[in-house]
C-alpha cells in the first residue's frame, strides 16, 4: 500500500492542536503561531492556547475541589482513621519520642553554628553557655524513650550521654582557657577530611575502632587537651584512635556534602538521562558504596544468581544497630532517622504512605535546618537533603513514588529565588510539600475514588489483590453509596498484606470472601471487575506492583475480565522496564523459609549453610500492558498507553511547578 | 450460571433482589410492530427509547418507499422553527430542548452541531450581563440538553466541547462581554460549517487508503464513510463495496441506493452473511456515534462483530470520525454503557413472554480497530486518550 501514497495535497494533517482554538490573530504573542490554517479551513476542535500558566493550574486544580464536600470526603476520613495508612507517623510511633526528639534537635542548634552535625561535638567544642545548658538538659528528655523501644539501647545511649555530660563539664573550664579554639579547630577539620577520606580505612575497621573508641572515651577525656593538640597536628591514625567518635561520622557526611555540593551543575546537564541504577554484582561500586554508607549492612549469602545486581542483606541485624546508633548519627536529623527505622521494620509500608512519611520527615528537617556560616541555603540544603535520602535508601530502597517526590522536592529547592531570606525560603518550601502531599496524594485518590466508583454497577464481584490505599478507598466509598456488591480479597504469603484490608472491610459490612491466590482460577469465574493497585506505572504502561499482581491480572485477562489499575499520577516513571528483574527488590529469604504457626513446616531450617539452594523473596513484578484494562488516575481513566502523555503534558509544568 | 463457583448461592441470594423490578419491565412493553412510528419523529420524549437512533434510523433508514418524502417534509418543517423560536414568542419561557429538537431534524446536521447551535441559542436569549452569569446559564443549558437524551454521545461531546470553549478561551478574555457573546454566537453559528468540513478532510485523508481493485465492506450508513466513498469514485478510483443490510433500520440500503447512483459496484449483504464474504473484502470502513476514551468506538449495532471476524481473518478496520464525537468514556465492556434501546420490528407479532435485545449500538474496543481517520490526521487508538487529555485537562 506504500507504494500508492501519493504526496499529500490536503491541509496538513500533522497539526496537532485539539479542540476549539481561538482565531488565529487573537492568538497570544508569546506561543508559536498554533496553526497556519487559512481562515476557512477551520478544523472543528482545536484548543485555544491556556491563558496563563497559573489559570492553567487553576484548571487543573478544579476538578479536585468538588470532590471533598458530602460522603465521599467523610467515608475517605473514615478509611483513614480506620486504615492508619495516611496516619501521621506520629500515631505510629510511640508518643514519647517526639518530645525526645525535638530536644534533641533543639540541643543542637541552640549548641550553635559549628557545632551543627554532632551532638558531642556541640556540647565537648562549643565554647557558648548555652550549648552547655542543653547538653545537660538533653538526656532527661531522650531517656525514657529510647529506653521503652529497645532493650540495647539504654546501656550504650546512658553511657554515652553521661559521657558527654561529664565531659562537657569537665571540659567547659579547658575550653575557656583554650581562648574558643573549637570552631576554629572545627574548621580545620572540615578541611582535612577529604584527606581523611582518603586513608580511610575499611568499613569493618573503623567500627571496630568506633568500639574501642566508646570504651576508651573516658580516658580520652581525661587527656582531653592532648587529643585536641593531636587533632589539630595532624590526621594520623593514632590520632584518630583517641579521637571521639563523631569525628568518623563527620568525615562521612562533609564528604558526601562536598560531593553534593559539586553535583548539581552536571546533573542538570545529565537530567534527561536517568542515572544508571547502581549494580550490586559489581564489586568494586559496591564497595565504594559501602565506604559511604551509614548504616552498616552484611550481604547476605546464597543469593539468587540472575538477581545479583540487586542489593540483599542479611534482615535482623540492621534494625537494632540502628536503633542503638541513633545518639550516634548525627548527620540524620531525628525525624528522618525515625521515617528510616520505620521502612526498616515495616511499620510503614505502602508506596503512598512511605512517600507522606518521608516527606513530613524532610518537611520537620528543613524546619530544623540552620545554613552553616559561608554556605548557601539552596546548595547546602540539597546537599543534605541527598544525604537523607542515601539513609533512607539503606534502610529501604526507595520506590518510585518517593524518588518522584524527592525530584520535586529538589527542584523546589533549587527554584528558590535567592533573595528570599531563610525563613522565608524555609516556610515555602513547607508549604510546598504541603500542598504536594495534598493535591498529589490524597486529593488525588480522592479522584481516583470518584472516578472508579462509577465503573462499579450492582451485583458485581470484584476482586482485589493485596492491600492498596486507593482500593481500599474505592470500595469502602462505593459501600457508602449503597452499591450492593460482593468483594473478593485474595492475598499471598508471607506479607499477607491482604488481611489487614479483609479486617477493616468486613468492620464496615462489606461482605468478603478472602483466599490465597493458589485459588484465583477456581474464583476468577465469578469475578466481574478485577481492582489493583499499583507502586508505579511506567512509561510503557507496565505496572510495577506488589509482586502477585501480574499474576492476578493474567488471569483475569485470560477470563476476560476488566483489570483497574488504581495509581495516582505522580508515581508515574517515565522509565520503562520490560521485565521484573533489572529492577527490582529483594525481601528477607528467611520469611519465606518459614511457614507461622506450623512449626512442624521445618525443612528450611538452616537454609544458609546449604550450598545449592538459594531462596528468593521478591517484592515488585511488572504487569504488562496487554493485561491492563484501564488505568485509573486521577486526570480520569486512561488506557495504559496514555501514562507517557500525562508524563509528557503534566510533569514538566505541574509536578515540577 | 452453570460454571459458577460455590459462592454463586450468595450471588443469587444478593442479586435476586435486584433483579426483579428488570425482568417485570422488559417483559411489559411488546415492540411496536407498525413500520410508521419508527418513522416518525419523537414528538414526545420517551425516555426507554433513545432520541437519537430514533432520528438516525429517521434520516438514515429505508424502511419504506417514501421515506424521502417524508424526511423532507420533516426538513421542511424543521426548517423555520429555530428563528421563529426566538423571535415569535417571546412570552413563551425559552427551552434549549425544543430549539435543540429543531435543528436535529435537519437530516444533514450532525447532532454536536445541533446541540452547539441550541447552546447559541441560549446565548442569544440569555439576559445575562457578566461573563460568569453567561457562564452558568450555559452550564445549566448543557447540563439539561445532556440529560434529555443521555444515550446520546455525540450531544454530550458537543455539549462538552462548546462548554470547554467558553470556559477556556483566551479570545474571550480582554474584551467587552458584548462583543465576547457574539464571539460565541459567531463561533457557533460556524460550527455546522466546520462539522461539514470535517467530513471533507477525513474523505481526503482516506483516499490514499483506497487502492484499485479493492473490496470494502461497509456496516450502515454513515455520512463520514459516505463522503469517503463518494470522493473515492470521483477520483476514478476502482473498488467496489459490500453494503451489509443494518438491520433493525435497515440504513444499509440507503447507502447502497446512494453508491449505486455513483455508479460504484454495490453488494448488498444480510447482517449474518459478514463472515461469510469476509474473505473477499480488503477492508471494512465503518463510521462512528462515539470514540471513547481507550481508542475504541461505540457505534451501531454490529459493529463489534464485523471488527472481530475482520481481526480474526487479519482484515483491517478502519474507523472514519470527526474529532467533535470524541468522549471522556470509558466503557470496560459492553454493558458499561447507558442502554440505547430501540423499536425492533420482526414482521410478526413477538409473543409477551419473548425478550427482545432492543440496544442499537455496540462498544468495539481498540485491539479490533487498526486506523481512525479523523480531521485531526490518520490516528491509531491510542492516541485518542491523548487527544481527549488534551482537550479536556
Amino acid at each position: 500500500m506504500d507504494t500508492r501514497r501519493a504526496p499529500r495535497a490536503v491541509i496538513d494533517p500533522k497539526v496537532r492542536k485539539v479542540g476549539f482554538f481561538a482565531p488565529p490573530e487573537l492568538s497570544q504573542p508569546g506561543l508559536p503561531d498554533p496553526i497556519p490554517l487559512p481562515s476557512s479551513s477551520l478544523s472543528p476542535v482545536m484548543i485555544p492556547p491556556p491563558r496563563h500558566s497559573s489559570e492553567n493550574l487553576l484548571h487543573h486544580a478544579r476538578p479536585l475541589a468538588p470532590t471533598v464536600p458530602g460522603a465521599s470526603s467523610v467515608s475517605i476520613e473514615g478509611s483513614v482513621v480506620a486504615g492508619g495508612s495516611y496516619g501521621s507517623s506520629s500515631e505510629l510511633f510511640p508518643a514519647p519520642m517526639s518530645p525526645a526528639s525535638s530536644s534533641y534537635s533543639s540541643s543542637r542548634f541552640v549548641g550553635g553554628g559549628d557545632g551543627d552535625y554532632c551532638l558531642n561535638g556541640a556540647a565537648v567544642a562549643s565554647p557558648g553557655r548555652g550549648g552547655g545548658k542543653a547538653a545537660t538538659s538533653f538526656p532527661r528528655g531522650g531517656f525514657e524513650s529510647p529506653a521503652a523501644k529497645a532493650s540495647s539501647v539504654p546501656a550504650s545511649g546512658l553511657t554515652t550521654v553521661s559521657v558527654v555530660n561529664d565531659s562537657s563539664l569537665g571540659i567547659r573550664g579547658r575550653e575557656k582557657a583554650d581562648n574558643g579554639g573549637g570552631s576554629a579547630l572545627e574548621a580545620k577539620d572540615q578541611a582535612t577530611n577529604s584527606k581523611q577520606k582518603k586513608d580511610k580505612t575499611t568499613k569493618a575497621e573503623r567500627r571496630a575502632l568506633q568500639e574501642a573508641q566508646r570504651a576508651a572515651k573516658a580516658a580520652a577525656k581525661a587527656e582531653g587537651n592532648k587529643a585536641s593538640g593531636t587533632v589539630t597536628s595532624g590526621t594520623a591514625k593514632p590520632a584518630k584512635a583517641i579521637k571521639p567518635p563523631h569525628k568518623v561520622d563527620n568525615s562521612s557526611v562533609a564528604a558526601s556534602e562536598k560531593k553534593g555540593c559539586d553535583r548539581p551543575p552536571e546533573k542538570d546537564r545529565k537530567k534527561d538521562v536517568p542515572q544508571p541504577r547502581m549494580q550490586y554484582d559489581d564489586e568494586s561500586r559496591v564497595e565504594k558504596a559501602k565506604r559511604r554508607a551509614v548504616v552498616k549492612q552484611t550481604e547476605a549469602r546464597n543469593r539468587v544468581e540472575l538477581f545479583r545486581h540487586l542489593p540483599q542483606y542479611e534482615h535482623g541485624s540492621l534494625l537494632p544497630d540502628l536503633e542503638a546508633k541513633f545518639f550516634q548519627l548525627d548527620t540524620v536529623h531525628p525525624a528522618v532517622y525515625k521515617a528510616g527505622l520505620q521502612y526498616l521494620s515495616g511499620n510503614i509500608s505502602g508506596s503512598n504512605a512511605r512517600c507522606i512519611a518521608m516527606l513530613q520527615a524532610f518537611q520537620d528537617a528543613i524546619r530544623d535546618y540552620r545554613v552553616p556560616p559561608e554556605k548557601t541555603f539552596v546548595r547546602d540544603l540539597t546537599a543534605k537533603i541527598s544525604s537523607y535520602v542515601s539513609f533512607l535508601i539503606e534502610c529501604r530502597p526507595l520506590c518510585i513514588s518517593m524518588g518522584n517526590a524527592i525530584k520535586f522536592l529538589k527542584t523546589r529547592i533549587a527554584k528558590l529565588p535567592l533573595t528570599l531570606s531563610e525563613s522565608e525560603s524555609k516556610a515555602s518550601l513547607h508549604s510546598d510539600i504541603e500542598r504536594f502531599i495534598n493535591e498529589k496524594i490524597i486529593l488525588a485518590d480522592k479522584v481516583i475514588v470518584k472516578h472508579a466508583v462509577t465503573k462499579i454497577r450492582d451485583g458485581d464481584v470484584l476482586l482485589t489483590y493485596g492491600l492498596s490505599s486507593a482500593v481500599e478507598m474505592i470500595l469502602l466509598h462505593a459501600h457508602k453509596l449503597g452499591k450492593q456488591f460482593r468483594v473478593i480479597i485474595v492475598d499471598s504469603r508471607p506479607q499477607l498484606r491482604g488481611k489487614i484490608l479483609l479486617r477493616r472491610l468486613v468492620e464496615k459490612g462489606l461482605s468478603c470472601t478472602y483466599t490465597q491466590i493458589n485459588a484465583l482460577s477456581y474464583i476468577m469465574h465469578e469475578v466481574t471487575r478485577v481492582f489493583l493497585g499499583a507502586s508505579s506505572v511506567l512509561s510503557n504502561g507496565t505496572v510495577y506492583s506488589g509482586v502477585g499482581t501480574a499474576c492476578v491480572a493474567m488471569i483475569a485477562h485470560s477470563f476476560r475480565v476488566p483489570v483497574l489499575v488504581c495509581c495516582e499520577a505522580y508515581k508515574f516513571s517515565e522509565r520503562v522496564q520490560l521485565d521484573s528483574i533489572c529492577s527490582n527488590e529483594l525481601g528477607d529469604p528467611e520469611v519465606i523459609s518459614k511457614v507461622l504457626g506450623r512449626e512442624d513446616v521445618n525443612y528450611l531450617d538452616g537454609w544458609a549453610n546449604t550450598e545449592n539452594l538459594q531462596l528468593l523473596n521478591l517484592i515488585y513484578d511488572a504487569t504488562p500492558s496487554d493485561y491492563i484494562s484501564m488505568i485509573v488516575t486521577d486526570y480520569g481513566m486512561v488506557p495504559p498507553t496514555s501514562v507517557p502523555v500525562i508524563v509528557r503534558e503534566y510533569r514538566r509544568e505541574q509536578l515540577w511547578i | 450460571m452453570w460454571w459458577r463457583s460455590a459462592s454463586f448461592i450468595l450471588d443469587r441470594q444478593q442479586n435476586d433482589a435486584a433483579l426483579r423490578p428488570d425482568t417485570s419491565s422488559t417483559i411489559t412493553p411488546p415492540p411496536p410492530t407498525e413500520s410508521s412510528s419508527a418513522m416518525g419523529l419523537p414528538t414526545d420524549h420517551n425516555p426507554n427509547i433513545s432520541a437519537y437512533y430514533q432520528t438516525r434510523a429517521a434520516h438514515h433508514a429505508v424502511v419504506t418507499s417514501d421515506w424521502l418524502a417524508q424526511a423532507q417534509a420533516a426538513a421542511v418543517v424543521a426548517h423555520d422553527p429555530p428563528q421563529s423560536t426566538s423571535t415569535a414568542d417571546p412570552d413563551k419561557p425559552f427551552s434549549v430542548i425544543d430549539v435543540f429538537n429543531n435543528w436535529r431534524r435537519q437530516p444533514d446536521l450532525a447532532e454536536a452541531v445541533a446541540a452547539i447551535r441550541a447552546l447559541a441559542a441560549v446565548i442569544r436569549s440569555s439576559q445575562a450581563s457578566t461573563m460568569m452569569q453567561l457562564e452558568i446559564e450555559l452550564k445549566k443549558a448543557s447540563d439539561s440538553l445532556k440529560a434529555w437524551d443521555t444515550t446520546s454521545i455525540s450531544l454530550t461531546a458537543g455539549c462538552d466541547l462548546f462548554m470547554r470553549y467558553v470556559t477556556r478561551t483566551s479570545a474571550l478574555e480582554y474584551e467587552d462581554f458584548n462583543s465576547a457573546k457574539s464571539r460565541l454566537i459567531e463561533r457557533a453559528e460556524k460550527f455546522g460549517e466546520i462539522s461539514y468540513k470535517s467530513r471533507k478532510i477525513i474523505a481526503m485523508l482516506s483516499q490514499e487508503f483506497i487502492f484499485d481493485g479493492c473490496t470494502i465492506l461497509v456496516h450502515g450508513f454513515s455520512r463520514v464513510v459516505f463522503e469517503v466513498l463518494k470522493l473515492a469514485a470521483q477520483n476514478k478510483k476502482l473498488f467496489r463495496v459490500f453494503c451489509t443490510e443494518g438491520r433493525p433500520d435497515r440504513t444499509g440500503l440507503r447507502l447502497s441506493n446512494e453508491l449505486a447512483k455513483l455508479d460504484v459496484p454495490v453488494k448488498l449483504v444480510i447482517d449474518s452473511a459478514v463472515a461469510y464474504t469476509m474473505d473477499e473484502v480488503d477492508m471494512v470502513f465503518v463510521g462512528a456515534d462515539g470514540v471513547v476514551e481507550s481508542g475504541g468506538i461505540i457505534n451501531m449495532m454490529g459493529t463489534y462483530q464485523i471488527a472481530l471476524v475482520a481481526n480474526s481473518m487479519n482484515k483491517p478496520v478502519y474507523v472514519a470520525a470527526e474529532s467533535y464525537k470524541f468522549a471522556r468514556l470509558y466503557p470496560l465492556d459492553q454493558k458499561d454503557l447507558a442502554p440505547a434501546l430501540r423499536p425492533i420490528d420482526f414482521g410478526v407479532p413477538i409473543p409477551s413472554k419473548v425478550e427482545v435485545e432492543r440496544s442499537a449500538r455496540d462498544y468495539t474496543p481498540p485491539q479490533y480497530l487498526t486506523l481512525l481517520f479523523t480531521d485531526l490526521g490518520v490516528l491509531t487508538p491510542s492516541v485518542v486518550s491523548d487527544e481527549l487529555i488534551q482537550l479536556y485537562l
